[in-house]
């Protein structure tokens, strides 16, 4: 009976090893699929063309495949949402994690996880009947369907990756520190401005990064309301489109095995690249202390 | 009878030596006292016996550790640690019943009839010397007992599975001195039947219980010999100096 | 040094205050509104009846329906794996190479962008694999993209048991696995029903990955196979929010009302869980 038994636990631990690995096999499959169909847009297209092209018309004759209107489209929706979500995210953090009394401290910490777990669906809903009209409005436009009205849903979004990220970090700090700076004589604030901060600021870096790293691939509110017109942006209070938003927006129409569907995986490569990118140096600021 | 022989005993944790050059025996059926400061290496050497050392990946050895004359390293695991019980130095019941942390070894080693399982239990029990006072709670957390009853039912729990030997490792260092007394008791009465080991940091302890005492320091074994030879003549200084007092 | 610390401080205090404020308030408001809005559309008849004249009539049953099967399909793929691979981290990986390379792609599988997602799951499941627009493909899809997240908080779960109670088991006799399986993993399945809800709140509310996978608007039947495409409440949402003119205003904020409710039903039963675990606990 234990030789079925050892037999039956050998064949289970190589499942689980097997399972272990599973997520290195995934990461794996997905660059390949994404390679596979994404670079089989060169033979149309020279890739500086593609990267640089100032136009994206990809269903006329012959197709225009250039995307940086798109890569416009997404830095300044990320640049705009960034400036608006780190310096309100970290304040909170440093809020939450250093002066709210107790119960509020919980109420206030429930409060950001409601909000991450709002669908982005229903963030886009919401921009699309509130946000963009008063967009509108309150800056004259024609439409208010704009990269601004992107920028500030997607802060929303952030925030929460930013405010917990950085409020660890803040935790992480050891109670030494602070002690040490109040023995001193220093205030709280100053305690916070001048060791508590820079004590933790790979953790902070890490929670900036990881925050616009989900802006960068936000792809349902920002198609609700950025307006989706893929040309390159002069200014946050126009129209514009971002890389996710083009494939969501345009891979229903794509036939399968065209230059447009080829030149969407492409985009997807690209994203997919600088999400890992950013994904790993977060990871790296994140571990710097361990 | 010899049960466990060990020669020239080496073992590393990643960069660190923490047995140096060990050879000695256990004589079957007695009660061997180990003693000597912290990070003496008087656990890792307790830890050889049923191969707890390997659980840690930075873990080497070289030497050879025999038990009824075989390489410990080439009986099967699970066999050597059933045959080999280990009681720690806090109390540390599983979070079952009373009635399941004594049952687990049992079940998990294939013993399914829930007669036999209740008797073994039993049997424990009573050998620990806590059945009177559990057995009517049977199915209450273990987490319920005192410090010295969660102890002995760790006891109870290793006699369950039918060892031959028992490791001690310092098991009194959380409990008050009524408890400590009942759990010598124990060892005293469990000696005729299974060899003891007991690691322990209280040298009085090892002189009331061990029938020889083994001193380490650093990681060397200084000297083993009968306990009372040890506690009135010891041959080495070191040896003398620590049972004074001197240094610990 | 500023000559009135104090005054800084407050100062600084406001600031902050706001800022938390400015976070906290609009998401109150959020979820007000869609209540305030919603709430009147939302009936029986709403919640069980299939659509009609493209939405301007009728009930999101099949969009209910759909959530539900690809939600599940999510589960069953992404919780074996995702248990199986937090055993191994926490249980048997070494410090090497490998575990280092497990833990990145974690890191990555949980950082890539949704719509990705949905490329790799068209690339994948409906062209290569041939499995078409259909719950398995929209499934699958949504399952790795939670498998992070089973995985990570299957794994926490696991390393929260005392190692001594590993010791213990092993020191009787019992193998590894025993022991995982008979102390370890029951010990942590709160944690482990905590992390699995939450996933099935993120997999419900994810519209990019089942774009291109398995949605569709408007199906004149429920699903009847995996085969077969299946309607979603997000994508749902976002159809009815942007591209059918003249659909009631409360109609859509009551789609939205039910995709909310189902999300956030989720996380707080996790939460109730955890917390009350916690409690209980009795080491």
């Amino acid at each position: 009976m234990p030789m079925l038994r050892k037999f039956k636990e050998f064949v289970i631990e190589k499942l689980i090893l097997l399972c272990g690995i599973a997520s290195v096999i995934f990461v794996a499959l997905i660059f390949v699929f994404l390679l596979k169909e994404g670079l089989s847009v060169f033979k149309f297209v020279r890739i500086g063309e593609f990267l640089a092209g100032r136009s994206w018309y990809p269903i006329s004759e012959p197709a225009q495949l250039g995307i940086l209107p798109l890569i416009l489209g997404s830095l300044w929706v990320t640049f705009g949402a960034a400036v608006i979500s780190v310096p309100i995210g970290l304040g909170c953090a440093v809020y939450i994690a250093e002066i709210a009394p107790g119960r509020t401290k919980e109420v206030l910490k429930g409060g950001i996880e409601l909000l991450a777990a709002i669908p982005s669906v229903v963030l886009g809903f919401i921009g699309m009947v509130t946000l963009v009209p008063l967009v509108k409005n309150v800056f004259h436009l024609s439409t208010g369907l704009t990269g601004l009205s992107g920028s500030i849903i997607l802060a929303f979004m952030a925030m929460p990756t930013i405010v917990s990220i950085a409020e660890d970090a803040l935790y992480a700090v050891p109670k030494s520190y602070k002690e040490g700076a109040f023995a001193l004589g220093a205030t709280h604030w100053q305690t916070i401005w001048r060791v508590l901060l820079p004590a933790a600021s790979s953790g902070i870096v890490a929670a900036v990064m990881l925050g616009i790293g989900r802006v960068i691939g936000e792809t349902m509110a920002v198609m609700m309301i950025t307006g989706n017109s893929a040309v390159i942006p002069r200014g946050l209070l126009e129209p514009l489109r971002t890389l996710t938003a083009t494939i969501a927006a345009e891979m229903g129409e794509a036939v399968v095995g065209s230059e447009h569907y080829f030149a969407l995986f492409a985009i997807g490569i690209i994203l997919f690249i600088i999400s890992f990118a950013i994904n790993v140096t977060a990871d790296l600021f994140l571990h710097k202390h361990k | 009878m010899v049960k466990f022989s060990v020669e020239a005993l080496d073992i590393w944790f990643g960069k660190t030596q923490a047995l140096k050059h060990v050879t000695m025996s256990v004589r079957e059926k007695e009660i061997l006292s180990v003693i000597g400061p912290s990070n003496s290496g008087k656990t890792s050497f307790l830890r050889m016996l049923n191969r707890f050392n390997e659980e840690n990946p930075e873990f080497r050895m070289s030497g050879v550790v025999s038990m009824d004359g075989r390489d410990v390293r080439k009986i099967d695991r699970e066999t050597l640690r059933r045959k080999i019980g280990m009681v720690f130095a806090l109390p540390l019941p599983l979070p079952l019943s009373i009635f399941d942390n004594v049952a687990y070894g049992p079940r998990m080693h294939g013993e399914r009839d829930n007669r036999r399982v209740a008797q073994i239990v039993e049997r424990s029990l009573k050998q620990a010397f806590i059945w009177d006072e559990v057995k009517d709670r049977l199915h209450e957390s273990a987490f319920k007992l005192s410090g010295g009853q969660q102890q002995r039912l760790c006891i109870g729990r290793t006699l369950a599975v039918g060892p031959e030997v028992i490791l001690f490792d310092e098991p009194c260092s959380g409990l008050d001195p009524i408890s400590t007394a009942k759990v010598e008791e124990t060892m005293m009465i469990l000696k005729k039947d299974y060899t003891i080991i007991l690691v322990t940091n209280n040298v009085k302890q090892a002189a009331r219980v061990g029938d020889r005492t083994a001193f380490f320091l650093s990681g060397e074994l200084v000297e083993l010999d009968a306990t009372d030879k040890m506690f009135t003549a010891p041959s080495d200084k070191r040896t003398d100096d620590y049972i004074r007092g001197k240094f610990g | 040094m500023s000559k009135h610390p104090l005054r800084t401080q407050k100062i600084a205090f406001f600031l902050l205050l706001v800022a938390t404020l400015l976070i906290v308030v609009p998401v109150g408001l959020i979820v007000v509104v869609i209540i305030q809005k919603g709430w009147p559309a939302v009936n029986w008849q709403f919640l069980s009846e299939m659509p009609r004249q493209g939405m301007r009539a009728g009930g999101i049953f099949p969009a209910i329906v759909g959530t539900l099967y690809l939600v599940t399909g999510a589960i069953l793929f992404a919780l074996p794996i995702g248990l199986l691979a937090a055993v191994y981290l926490s249980e048997y990986a070494k410090d090497n190479i490998l575990t280092r390379s497990i833990k990145l792609a974690i890191v990555n599988l949980a950082g890539v962008p949704s719509v990705v997602y949905g490329l790799f799951g068209l690339a994948l499941f409906v062209v290569f694999f041939k499995f078409g627009a259909s719950i398995l493909s929209g499934s699958l899809t949504l399952g790795i993209m939670i498998l992070p997240l089973i995985i990570t908080a299957s794994r926490e779960a696991l390393e929260a048991v005392p190692y001594s109670f590993r010791e213990v088991s092993l020191s009787l006799g019992a193998s590894k696995w025993q022991t995982i399986r008979h102390i370890v993993l029951p010990n942590a399945i709160p944690g482990i029903i905590t992390g699995t809800i939450l996933g099935l709140g993120r997999a419900a509310g994810e519209t990019a990955p089942i774009l291109f996978t398995v949605a569709a608007f408007y199906l004149p039947r429920l699903p009847q196979s995996v085969f077969d495409q299946a309607m979603a409440l997000p994508y749902h949402l976002y159809v009815i929010s942007t591209q059918v003119p003249n659909v009631d205003e409360k109609v859509r904020y009551g789609t939205a009302l039910v995709l909310l409710s189902m999300v956030l039903l989720m996380n707080l039963v996790a939460i109730i869980i955890r917390y009350r675990f916690r409690k209980k606990k009795k080491w």
